[in-house]
């Protein structure tokens, strides 16, 4: 029994993945509760817009690696970040001067939209493939770990190592900084606030005169600076696929729903109850109770509660409980 | 049946675009695109009748369309008698523990009343019972999957005709909708959207992951067929006089008899089809379902049961979904599943049922066909364009080969592209509802 060693082996395993993934998810299902929240739809065609901006923050890193810059220890793939974020907001004031806003215009019922992402999510999809390619592309460059496992075991002695990427750290500090950054201009700033109020009720911000298309202009900005940092955190932190981002779209919609779409706070909860419940589930626990429970009580199998491709079925099982039990998510959300 | 002056000028279209893929290109590219237009036609009548009939949004047409391919394993392969054996009771056993414990839950549920004590007696029975679940039922699939693992490794089908597996394909899909609508249906629109994309992924990841069940991704293949092998026909003496008659080498004219032979088959249940969801449309019940679409809450005042309505539909459209199915894996012959991808298997199709005209059934049918032949037939058109893009351009440049490989992607693109163009202009489809 040795109760170090298991939360050593917890931590490795289970909490700081978990930790990455769950900041990946939250900043994800921020950007689909912000359209939902402003545009009141959900936005079929996030996962490929994540998917964008990442092959732009790719394709802007392989040009500054060509040219020998390189950021030291850290990923290069953050020097180019800023280029992703444009070309992402680009292409989606561009959706929305091109497709969205005619449906606007007509005040279209939401279920039209989401029909109408399903379109651009087409054309994203195949964008993105045509540009890159369907193959799978490793951007990540710099120091590997910020913690070593054999460094760690040798440093404290213990019998199971803890290593923690660079790239899990980056995604833990950018979260941080951006769900901050996030949360004081929508508390703080003139802009921010007028979004809450269009977002709460249309016809009253309209008639204290807010600009509504003003409004929808910043949404998708923020959205696809969101978005971008979502995918390529995501991508440094695994690896970037066209597929993998687009079925990502599963557990970011699990997340925001469970929080309760349109709650920016039950968004990032969301991230983290999905990733937290996936990891768990579909980790095998043999090594963590070798530790933690006396030798005549340790498991023979691997303790798995289910294989990990079933990882997708977790995250809807959650969802399909929440919904089923409290329809607007955890956090009050809205309904349209 | 028809009043629109457009639709069979529509359909003649289709059916011109078909023939002059067989005379330019050949009759068995003609043939596939028209078999699997067939199948295609039939999935989007499927969600016709869920969106255009009752306005259920459902993406989970993927799910329902892998239950299909199932069926025909579980139904036309020859049953692993070893398998059985080893462990087939402990596995129906294990199966029957884990129904056991939801249906003892739901009991709880429904008898006691809310209460801390229901709700620790809830997680109690579904944690104990998950853990006596896998108990009874992993030694069960850890010996059948060790029989012969290189080639069965499963517990295999029951051995009957494979044609019954299009109706038992249908049973199981509607099975799972029943399911699904139990607990999804009472949702909003675009929560029912995620929960549907949701248990599709979940229905693959059992395909995946079951070996006892349908050999997950070891695949199976060479399930029997409807219609004798073309090896059996070129070996008939009396076939190969024929084809010489007709003036055919034996290859080409068994393999074009056989595909014929699918497409009658094909034909038959999709004109059926045709013909009883017409029926139900111009019935009173068809009626009733577009007044619960136009308005649930003046259909409910008058006295009708949305929520059974909708279940009913949901399931109904999703029967058709797994007939198509059961359909497809019976002209592939084999069950992978990993072939299923949301994008061809669900969203492909509800770009059809768009195009087509939401609904109206013929519409739907003709998006079938439309659609389908336009995601065959983009990748060779792409290829041509680009090579035409790219002919100035120096042979070896990187573009020029990156242009040229990418030529596959356009069909997506196009797809979204006639998606958002019919959205814009022609909201209604290409032939509208009355």
């Amino acid at each position: 029994m040795d109760l170090l060693n298991a939360f050593i082996a917890l931590a490795n395993f289970v909490l700081v993945p978990a930790i990455a993934y769950g900041s990946q998810l939250a900043l994800g299902a921020l950007g689909v509760t912000m359209i939902y929240g402003i545009l009141r739809f959900s936005n079929f065609a996030h996962g490929d817009t994540m998917a964008f901006g990442t092959m732009v923050t790719i394709l802007a890193t392989w040009w500054l690696q060509g040219m020998g810059v390189s950021l030291g220890p850290l990923p290069t793939a953050l020097l180019a970040l800023p280029v992703g974020i444009a070309g992402c907001m680009a292409l989606l004031l561009l959706t929305d001067r091109a497709v969205y806003r005619f449906y606007r215009a007509q005040r279209a019922k939401p279920v039209i939209l989401v029909i109408v992402s399903m379109g651009v999510m087409f054309i994203l999809n195949g964008l993105v493939r045509f540009i890159i390619g369907p193959g799978d592309q490793r951007f990540a460059d710099g120091e590997r770990f910020i913690v070593n496992a054999r460094e760690f075991k040798a440093a404290t002695g213990l019998e199971e190592g803890l290593a923690v990427k660079t790239t899990q750290g980056i995604t833990l500090v950018t979260a941080i900084v951006v769900v901050a950054a996030l949360f004081w201009f929508l508390g703080r700033t003139r802009t921010g606030k007028s979004m809450r109020a269009y977002s709460d009720n249309e016809d009253l911000a309209l008639l204290s005169g807010i600009n509504p298309e003003r409004v929808v202009t910043i949404t998708w900005l923020i959205v696809a600076a969101l978005a971008t940092i979502a995918g390529v955190l995501y991508g440094l932190d695994k690896s970037f696929k066209p597929f993998t981002y687009f079925q990502l779209l599963l557990p970011v919609f699990a997340s925001a729903i469970v929080g309760g779409l349109g709650n920016p706070v039950g968004a990032i909860a969301g991230g983290f109850i999905i990733a937290f419940s996936e990891v768990t589930i579909t980790y095998a626990w043999k090594k963590v109770l070798g530790h933690a429970l006396p030798e005549s009580l340790e498991p023979s199998g691997l303790v798995q509660l289910l294989s990990t491709d079933y990882k997708f079925a977790v995250s809807f099982v959650i969802l399909l409980i929440v919904l089923l039990f409290r329809p607007t998510g955890l956090f009050r959300g809205k309904a349209v | 049946m028809i009043d629109n002056p457009r639709t069979p000028a529509l359909f003649a279209l289709v059916a011109g675009l078909i023939l002059l893929t067989g005379f330019v290109q050949s009759w068995n590219t003609a043939l596939l695109i028209l078999n699997m237009g067939l199948i295609s036609a039939i999935m989007s009548m499927g969600v016709n009748l869920q969106w255009g009939f009752a306005g259920l949004f459902n993406v989970g047409v993927m799910g329902f369309v892998a239950l299909g391919g199932l069926a025909a394993v579980l139904v036309a392969m020859p049953p692993t008698t070893e398998a059985w054996s080893a462990g087939g009771a402990q596995v129906l056993a294990g199966l029957l523990s884990g129904a056991a414990v939801i249906t003892l839950a739901a009991v709880i549920r429904k008898r006691m009343a809310p209460s801390r004590r229901r709700a620790v007696a809830l997680v109690a029975v579904l944690v104990g019972g998950f853990f006596a679940y896998r108990a009874i039922f992993d030694p069960g699939v850890e010996a059948i999957e060790a029989v012969n693992p290189a080639g069965t490794g499963y517990l295999g089908g029951l051995g009957l005709p494979v044609l019954l597996a299009w109706p038992v394909g249908g049973l199981l899909a509607a099975g799972a909708a029943w399911i699904i609508g139990k607990t999804a249906l009472g949702l909003r629109s675009d929560y029912l959207a995620i929960a549907t994309l949701g248990i599709a992924e979940i229905i693959l990841a059992v395909l995946k992951n079951e070996d006892w069940l349908s050999r997950g991704v070891k695949n199976v293949s060479g399930i029997p067929r409807p219609l004798p092998y073309e090896i059996d026909l070129q070996n008939d003496p009396g076939f190969t006089a024929r084809a010489a008659e007709i003036g055919l080498d034996p290859v080409t004219a068994s393999s074009l008899y056989i595909k014929l032979g699918y497409a009658g088959l094909f034909a038959v249940v999709l004109v059926l089809l045709l013909w009883l969801a017409q029926r139900a449309l111009n019935s009173p019940w068809g009626r009733m379902m577009r007044a619960i679409r136009d308005n649930e809450t003046a259909a409910e005042a008058m006295g009708k049961d949305v929520t059974a309505r909708h279940l009913q539909v949901f399931i109904l459209g999703s029967a058709l979904c797994g007939i198509a199915g059961a359909m497809m894996t019976t002209l592939d012959g084999q069950l992978i599943p990993t072939s299923y991808q949301p994008l061809r298997f669900t969203f492909l199709i509800w770009v059809m049922v768009i195009v087509g005209g939401s609904g109206n059934n013929l519409g739907a049918v003709l998006g079938g066909f439309l659609i389908w032949f336009l995601w065959v037939q983009v990748e060779p058109i792409g290829h041509a364009l680009m090579q035409l893009v790219t002919a100035p351009m120096a042979d070896g440049s990187a573009l020029k080969a990156h242009l040229l490989d990418s030529a596959a992607h356009m069909r997506l693109l196009t797809m979204g592209l006639i998606l958002l163009l019919v959205l814009r202009f022609s909201p209604r489809g290409l032939i509208p509802e009355k």
